[in-house]
Order: structure tokens, then C-alpha cells, then sequence
């Protein structure tokens, strides 16, 4: 029933596409006025698409496994969080939510854009409503989340165990408002090009949304990456997997546009850097569903293999790059104002800088998550990009990168000067000195790290300190960069001091370093709803008899039938310390992991800290620079 | 002048992108996670089917035969697909069968192959699902095929055409 009532409610949210973009088209020619009809339609194509995704969401908490979807990816034993999650957890219930997003936010941009003009509304939607149906379609014809399998199964066939976590279960929902809410952005600046309508108002106008889902976007990251923290059990927080990459490519663009619309909405230039990134921001979203689900590259992500469903993606994603192209070329009007025209020493300059700064960080990302599938189809060779790749490419740049970000900031418009110059060199001095004090005393190389640290250490204090000097006027952009700093710095010290042990115990033994004990205790078994656990109790004893329980797991989940090895972590201010146990097979021992990680927790704090300065922003219009 | 060729060239590189694209989508590599291959089975005791005899895995896979163990369950849809293939691979002489019946319910399980015909020589029954897990198996349908106590392909999901003469031009 509840299969039924969706799928129509689909269908009806395709005709209200139809009928919205008649009398769209209508109301652009004939009148002046906004016809509040459009609301109308567009707000009743949101509510059909809500009801389809509740329709979805009731079979998979009723269990109801006439549902193809539902009986693919869920499971009687399995507890209602994770049934609920379920809905996203897969293909068809992902691309619904892909739809609920995109229909939510030009609803909203249609209720929150009342003071803008007619003409230039109307075209947005438009434009939206474009994306809107192919989405209608794909979801229909390739990926419909609602056939019926008859005869109806018993039984389930389970959500993947490593999707069952809570970070992972929230996590597709926020990175959608994120990675699909740039659409509007998509929408907008197409229209306001169309329209030669790029100027300081829209700039003010337009920023709000690019914060709302830079935020989202952020958060989203930032969720998955804990979520590999915590149950893929490596102990890595980013593995530059193509999956990560594909939602950190329209961060940097993203991230970008969010400094440009600045300069545009102070100095009204950088139009045209504007308008590339806003088009490239959305073309980077679809490309990233486009490559994770055609099933091109591979990962936890990749629901379904199914070609057809990529090319579909495929020539959707093309058909929109040269529809932006067309605007861009036809309508666009160049700025009379070159950008050669900058002072050299200004903050627009540094503006521009860091564009072209993160263009080289996209770059690279591009490059080494696309370059391994165009090798595989010229020459079939096989390779594959991991992090020393990105290490090399990035680490030097981002040295530069960290001191312009600590001084751009500080210059005025137009035409500055560095002010405090004495300051400025005191604290490189100061960042310097304590890189080298707290390098010196460990074997790594010494002088990339100590560069490294003592370019962000530099941001660090600057940023500190203007808390301080310069009180609420610029909080945002402060806070934004003070985050960045401490992120940094974050990584760089968890990579720096991370220590692991790697070791076979069986129960009852002790293992011993210079600095700890552990001791294997017993294991215990668990019985739960969907799986059975086996739970190891391990004592760590410090130097000064300090004794710290870790619980590692492993999970044998009964649906579908996977063993999991759940990681215990203990954390702290400074440091964490993780440990995941393994079976070895046949064997009475167990494989037993164990890695102490400093500052881990201050990873995750700095991206919150990051996402508070775009909310800041987003909430506090006055007072800002 | 200028301003006409940067759209052109922009659309060159893009069309070259999505036909480079479309390529990669045509040989898209279904990840098969690094299996058991060339490794030898695990040795287990296991139930038989519709009898509460034991049998030692050692007596049921000799070194002169190759063996395809086919894990089914009756509430598993693709099984039903795959079906077919099995029952024509009954008749190669080279080769038995074995079933393992995962997770299922007697009376359900033998309805269906009442249904539709056994292909199984030996049919070994795995009610809690530990017997799949020491294979490394993923899920419901899955074969393996073994010759000399090694695992020589792995078969996830079910048989197809491709799947069906891979094995039989693997045991001739």
C-alpha cells in the first residue's frame, strides 16, 4: 500500500514539474507580476515528494518485503534506527532523498526571494525544475524504489553491518544538503547570467545560500570521516578514497566561491570566477554521484552496478556542463574592470590568491581520482592514487597557503599596507622556535615538519591574537581560519606522534613495551538483536600503574551474515587510544591492534569550530567586514 | 577571434571526458573482494541434509573430481534464477555438485527442489550460517569451485551464461 501511494506521489511530482514550467513560462512573457500559482505548484511537487520518501520510509519500519528496495536492504532483527536509516542506505532510497533536497531548497528559494526580481525567480526555477525532472526520470526509469517482488520474501536480506552506526546514519542527510543544496547556487547563477544580473545585490543575496550549504557540506565531511574513524577500524580519519574525494572536490569549490561572492559583493569584480564556480561546484556534485554510483569506482558507496543507471547520470551531468557553457558564453558579460586593475597588495589580491591556491588542491584531487579510470580505458592498465600521492602534491603548497591565509585577512581593500609589521615577525619567530623545540626531539624529517608546523603555527597565533585586537568585527572569517589552523596543526601532530602496536595474544597474556602493559583479560559473548558479539576485556597498564579498560568487539551480524571488528577507543584531551581485535582463523589467539593517537578529538572539534564561522556569518549580517 | 575558440576547445575536452566516461562505464570492474582463490577449503563437520548425520568434509571433496559447492536457501529469489544452470551442469560426468542449504527451514527447502528438480549430488545443511562465513561468503547465492581441495573460482551471486561456460571450459 504504502509502495503504491509513493510511487504515485511520484508521479505526480513529475506532472507538477510539467505544470509548473507551463505556466513559468507563461508568467515570464505575459505579466509583471509573480504568479503566486508557481508557489503553489512547487510547494504541492514538495509535499508529493515528501510523501513518496515517507511512503518509503514507513515500508522499511513496517518491514514490509513486497518492497523490492526494502527487501534488499533491511531486516526484520534489525533495530528501528537502523531501519529507518535503511531508506538511504541504498540506491533507489538515496535518489529519492537526492529529490526530496533538490525540491526542498527551491521551495525555500522561492518563499525566502520575494524582494528579487520577477524575471530572475521565475528563471531559477526554471532552471531547477530542469534538474528536478531528470531526477524524476532517472528515479523512475532506472531506480524506482518502489517495484514489488511477489512472491512476498519472509524475510530480508539485511543492511551492510558497517552501515549500521549512528554517524553513518545521519550522515547522508546533512552531506545531501550540502552536496545537492549547491543546485540552487547552480540554478541562480545561471539565471542571474542569463539575465546579466551578476552584481553586488545578488551577491548579498546569493551568499546566504552558499553558507547554508557550505555548512551542511562541511558537517557532512566531517561525519563521514568519523564514521571511518570509528568502524572501519584502520584508526585514519581520510584515506583519500575516491569516495571522500568526490565530496571534497565541491567542498574546495565551494569553499572558493564563498571568498569570491565576498570580493563580488564589496568590490562587484571576479564575476566571471564567480559564475565558473558555481557551475563547477554543482558539475562536481553530480560527477561525484555520477562516479559513485555507475559503479565505476568502488566502495561501500556503490549500491548497484547497473551501466545503465551511469550513463544515464552520465549524459544528464554532460547535457547540463554544456547548457552552463552556453550561458556562460552567450550571456556573460566580461567586467570592464580587469583583474589586473588589483593593487597588488590588497585583499582582493589575497582573494585571489587563495582561488588559485584551492584550484591547484582541487586539481589534484581531480586528477588523482579520475586519472586511474581514464589509464584504465586508454590502456587498461590498473593503478591505483593513495595518499602518498596526495602527500607530495599537497604538502608543499600548503605551507605558502597557511601564510597567506594568516596575513590576507589583515590587508584592507583596494590598497593596503601590512601594518605591525613587528608583530607579524615576532610570532613567525615565535612559531619557528617552538616547531623546532617540539620536532627536535622526534625522528621524522626534520625540516619539511618543521616548516609545516610553523606555517600553521603562525596561523594559529595570528588568528588567536585577533580575537583579541579586533573583538567581534570579523568573527567568522576568524573563527573559519583559527579552525583551519588548528586542523592542521591536529593532523600534523597525529601523524607525527602516532604510535602502534600490532600483536597476537591469546587470553591471559601479557604484552609488554617500555611504556605499556596490556594485558588480554577474557572475552565475552553477547547475544543482541542482529548479531552476536565477542567482546575482548584488555587492561593497559601506564608507567605509573594507571590501568585503562578497552573493550574491542567483534561482530558477527546475522543479516546479511558479516563479521565486523568494532574498534574501542578511550579519548581524551590530548589522546586517543584505539584498538580493534581480530580472529585469526583456527587459531586460539586473537590479531590485536593497538595505536595511540594524539589530538584526535581536536580533528573533529576544528571542523566544528570551521562550520560555527560560516554559521556565525550566516546569522549575523551586521558587524562583519 | 579568441572568444570563439575557448568554447570550442572547452567542448572538445569535455566531449573527450565523457566519451572517455562512457568507456569506463563499459568495462565497469564489479569489485570482487580478494577472495579465497587458490586457497585450500576450510576443513569442517557438517550436518546432512534431512538427517541429523555428520559427515567430515574430508570424505566429501576428493582430489580426482572437481566439485562446485553451491550455497541456496529457498527464501533466496536469485536462487531460483540460477537454478536452472545448476541442473545443466548435473550431467557433465566430471563433476558433482554439492549443495549447502543456508540458513533454512527443512520443510521450505525441500518444497523447492521437489519444485524444481535437485542438481546436488550431496546436499549439506548450514543452519547458522558459521559454514558460509568460514568460505568467506557474502551472501545467498554464491559457488565455488574446487579442484584438488583448492578454491580455483569464486562465483558471486547467481550463475549466468558467462558464469556457466567459464566452468565448464575451466573442468574440461
Amino acid at each position: 500500500m504504502a509502495s503504491l501511494i509513493g510511487l504515485y506521489s511520484l508521479m505526480f511530482g513529475l506532472f507538477f514539474s510539467l505544470l509548473i514550467i507551463f505556466f513559468s513560462i507563461k508568467n515570464f512573457r505575459n505579466y509583471n507580476v509573480f504568479d503566486n500559482k508557481i508557489i503553489s505548484f512547487t510547494l504541492l511537487q514538495f509535499f508529493f515528494v515528501i510523501v513518496s520518501f515517507f511512503s518509503l520510509v514507513a515500508s522499511f519500519v513496517g518491514s514490509d518485503f513486497s518492497n523490492e528496495t526494502v527487501f534488499n536492504h533491511s531486516h526484520t532483527t534489525k533495530p528501528l534506527f537502523y531501519k529507518i536509516s535503511g531508506t538511504w542506505g541504498n540506491h533507489e532510497g538515496s535518489l529519492l532523498l537526492w529529490l526530496l533536497v533538490l525540491t526542498l531548497f527551491i521551495s525555500l528559494f522561492l518563499l525566502k526571494s520575494k524582494e528579487q526580481s520577477k524575471q530572475y525567480r521565475i528563471l531559477t526555477l526554471l532552471f531547477q525544475q530542469v534538474i528536478i525532472i531528470g531526477f524524476f526520470i532517472f528515479l523512475i526509469k532506472t531506480s524506482n524504489p518502489f517495484t514489488y517482488i511477489f512472491p512476498v520474501p519472509n524475510e530480508g536480506l539485511g543492511l551492510n553491518p558497517i552501515l549500521q552506526d549512528p554517524a553513518l546514519a545521519i550522515h547522508p542527510p546533512i552531506l545531501y544538503l550540502g552536496y545537492v543544496g549547491t543546485s540552487i547556487i547552480f540554478s541562480s547563477t545561471l539565471a542571474a547570467t542569463s539575465l546579466n544580473y551578476i552584481t553586488k545585490e545578488w551577491a548579498k543575496h546569493i551568499k546566504q545560500w552558499i553558507l547554508i550549504t557550505w555548512i551542511f557540506l562541511t558537517l557532512g565531511i566531517l561525519l563521514g570521516s568519523i564514521w571511518a574513524y570509528y568502524e572501519l577500524g584502520w584508526g585514519g580519519f581520510w584515506f583519500w578514497d575516491p569516495v571522500e574525494n568526490v565530496s571534497l572536490m565541491p567542498w574546495l569549490a565551494l569553499t572558493t566561491l564563498l571568498h569570491c561572492i565576498l570580493v563580488l559583493e564589496k568590490r562587484s569584480t571576479l564575476t566571471s570566477w564567480v559564475v565558473i564556480l558555481s557551475i563547477s561546484t554543482f558539475a562536481l556534485s553530480m560527477c561525484g554521484t555520477f562516479l559513485v554510483r555507475s559503479g565505476i569506482l568502488n566502495s561501500v558507496h556503490t549500491f548497484a552496478n547497473d551501466p545503465e543507471r551511469g550513463l544515464f547520470i552520465l549524459i544528464f551531468l554532460f547535457c547540463l556542463i554544456f547548457l552552463s557553457l552556453f550561458i556562460f558564453f552567450f550571456f556573460h558579460k566580461v567586467e570592464n574592470k580587469n583583474i589586473k586593475g588589483f593593487f597588488w597588495l590588497s585583499k582582493e589580491s589575497s582573494i585571489l590568491i587563495n582561488n588559485w591556491f584551492m584550484m591547484y588542491f582541487l586539481t589534484v584531487v581531480l586528477v588523482g581520482t579520475v586519472y586511474p579510470i581514464f589509464l584504465e580505458v586508454v590502456s587498461s592498465e590498473k593503478i591505483s592514487v593513495g595518499p602518498p600521492f596526495y602527500n607530495k602534491l599537497i604538502i608543499p603548497f600548503l605551507i605558502p597557503f597557511l601564510f597567506a591565509m594568516a596575513i590576507g585577512p589583515k590587508l584592507r581593500w583596494i590598497k593596503s599596507d601590512f601594518q605591525n609589521k613587528f608583530n607579524l615577525i615576532i610570532f613567525l619567530v615565535i612559531s619557528f622556535l617552538l616547531s623546532v623545540i617540539i620536532i627536535k626531539n622526534f625522528d621524522t624529517n626534520f625540516l619539511v615538519n618543521t616548516i609545516l608546523i610553523t606555517s600553521a603555527f603562525y596561523l594559529f597565533f595570528i588568528t588567536l591574537k585577533d580575537f583579541f585586537t579586533y573583538k567581534f568585527e570579523n568573527l567568522s572569517q576568524n573563527l573559519a581560519h583559527f579552525g583551519f589552523s588548528l586542523l592542521i596543526l591536529s593532523i600534523l601532530f597525529n601523524n607525527i606522534f602516532s604510535s602502534e602496536i600490532i600483536t597476537n595474544l591469546k587470553i591471559g597474556e601479557t604484552f609488554e613495551t617500555k611504556n605499556f602493559k596490556i594485558n588480554f583479560e577474557k572475552i565475552e559473548k553477547k547475544d543482541k538483536e542482529n548479531f552476536r558479539a565477542i567482546i575482548g576485556k584488555f587492561n593497559i597498564e601506564d608507567l605509573n600503574g594507571k590501568i585503562e579498560i578497552l573493550k574491542p568487539e567483534l561482530r558477527i551480524y546475522n543479516q546479511p551474515n558479516i563479521v565486523t571488528s568494532e574498534a574501542d577507543i578511550k579519548t581524551n584531551l590530548l589522546s586517543d587510544k584505539f584498538m580493534t581485535m581480530n580472529l585469526v582463523q583456527n587459531q586460539d589467539y586473537f590479531n590485536i591492534r593497538y595505536q595511540i593517537k594524539p589530538f584526535m578529538i581536536w580533528i573533529w572539534l576544528s571542523v566544528l569550530l570551521i562550520s560555527f564561522g560560516g554559521l556565525n556569518s550566516f546569522f549575523k549580517k551586521k558587524n562583519e567586514k | 577571434m579568441k572568444n570563439k575558440i575557448l568554447p570550442i576547445i572547452l567542448i572538445v575536452i569535455f566531449l573527450l571526458i565523457f566519451v572517455i566516461f562512457y568507456y569506463g562505464l563499459r568495462n565497469s570492474n564489479i569489485y570482487i573482494p580478494k577472495t579465497n582463490i587458490e586457497k585450500v577449503i576450510p576443513s569442517f563437520e557438517v550436518k546432512l541434509f534431512g538427517s541429523k548425520k555428520k559427515i567430515n568434509s574430508e570424505k566429501i571433496f576428493k582430489d580426482d573430481k572437481y566439485y562446485l559447492l553451491n550455497i541456496w536457501a529457498s527464501w533466496c529469489i536469485p536462487c531460483r534464477d540460477e537454478h536452472s544452470f545448476l541442473m545443466n551442469l548435473r550431467n557433465q560426468k566430471n563433476i558433482d555438485i554439492i549443495g549447502l542449504n543456508y540458513k533454512d527451514d527443512n520443510l521450505n527447502a525441500k518444497k523447492f527442489l521437489e519444485e524444481l528438480g535437485s542438481p546436488y549430488k550431496t546436499i549439506l545443511s548450514d543452519t547458522d550460517g558459521l559454514i558460509s562465513i568460514e568460505w568467506g561468503a557474502y551472501g545467498v547465492p554464491e559457488t565455488f569451485l574446487i579442484y584438488k581441495k583448492k578454491i580455483i573460482k569464486k562465483i558471486i551471486g547467481p550463475l549466468n551464461e558467462n558464469s556457466l561456460s567459464d566452468i565448464k571450459s575451466l573442468i574440461e
